[in-house]
């Protein structure tokens, strides 16, 4: 189960919704289970791709992870939009995930967001499983 | 011997250390030596076909070392390797 505030959730629709049509994605930064802050960065992949693919770079990575560090947190996972699609993992998402990170993703039709799901990568890679999201 | 710091989310398989200690001559052996260490990493960082996942970016001190000589990029003792992922998906 992922805890998730109310006001953190709509900031993460926010941010798929400011993307759209290309996919918005950052960092969840918490822990245990709770996402305490965001840390939404930019789509670096290049202009042609940013509609169906996401890509946050070593060295916007290593800045969420000093961030983290100064809230004495971690990073826990990621966010990112799916623009007019359902908001389940891709395959290219699965190839390119991380274990123990939660992954929401949020479905945004015609540039408004609609809901979000959170998934973990199962740890011999096969898939991903569904996690809950709690409203805290 | 080097020493190689994990990213939070493989940091599981090295018993919660943020750093760990690798061998080698060379960012290659390290791996190995990594692999060796802790085997419960190897299928997140390498693929089926034993190559480096895509997401796998190595760095000595500030430098990628696909800007070096890549995994036969030479190593000195106490130099610091980062592993960072790119985080992407679709």
């Amino acid at each position: 189960m992922l805890a998730v505030s109310r006001e953190l959730l709509a900031r993460i629709h926010r941010d798929g919704e400011e993307a759209y049509p290309e996919e918005g994605a950052g960092f969840l930064i918490g822990n245990e289970g709770s996402v305490v802050e965001i840390f939404p960065l930019p789509n670096a992949r290049e202009d042609t791709a940013r509609h169906n693919r996401y890509l946050i770079t070593p060295e916007d990575y290593l800045k969420a992870e000093l961030t983290a560090d100064r809230l004495g947190l971690s990073l826990i996972g990621v966010f990112h939009s799916h623009p007019d699609h359902p908001n389940r993992p891709s395959e290219f998402d699965r190839d390119w995930a991380q274990p123990f990170f939660s992954y929401i993703i949020t479905s945004v039709n015609k540039g408004k967001a609609i809901e979000s799901r959170s998934w973990l990568l199962k740890e011999d890679r096969s898939e991903f499983l569904e996690e809950k999201i709690q409203i805290k | 011997m080097s020493t190689l710091k994990i990213p939070t989310p493989l940091r599981s398989y090295t018993n919660g250390q943020a750093e760990v200690t690798v061998n080698g001559g060379d960012v290659a052996s390290a791996m190995t030596s990594l692999i060796r260490e802790y085997p419960a990493l190897k299928p997140h960082l390498y693929s089926e076909q034993g190559e480096l996942r895509a997401f796998v970016n190595l760095f000595l001190g500030e430098n990628n070392i696909k800007d070096l000589q890549g995994l036969e990029t030479p190593l000195r003792e106490n130099d610091r390797l980062i592993l960072i992922p790119s985080i992407a998906g679709g």
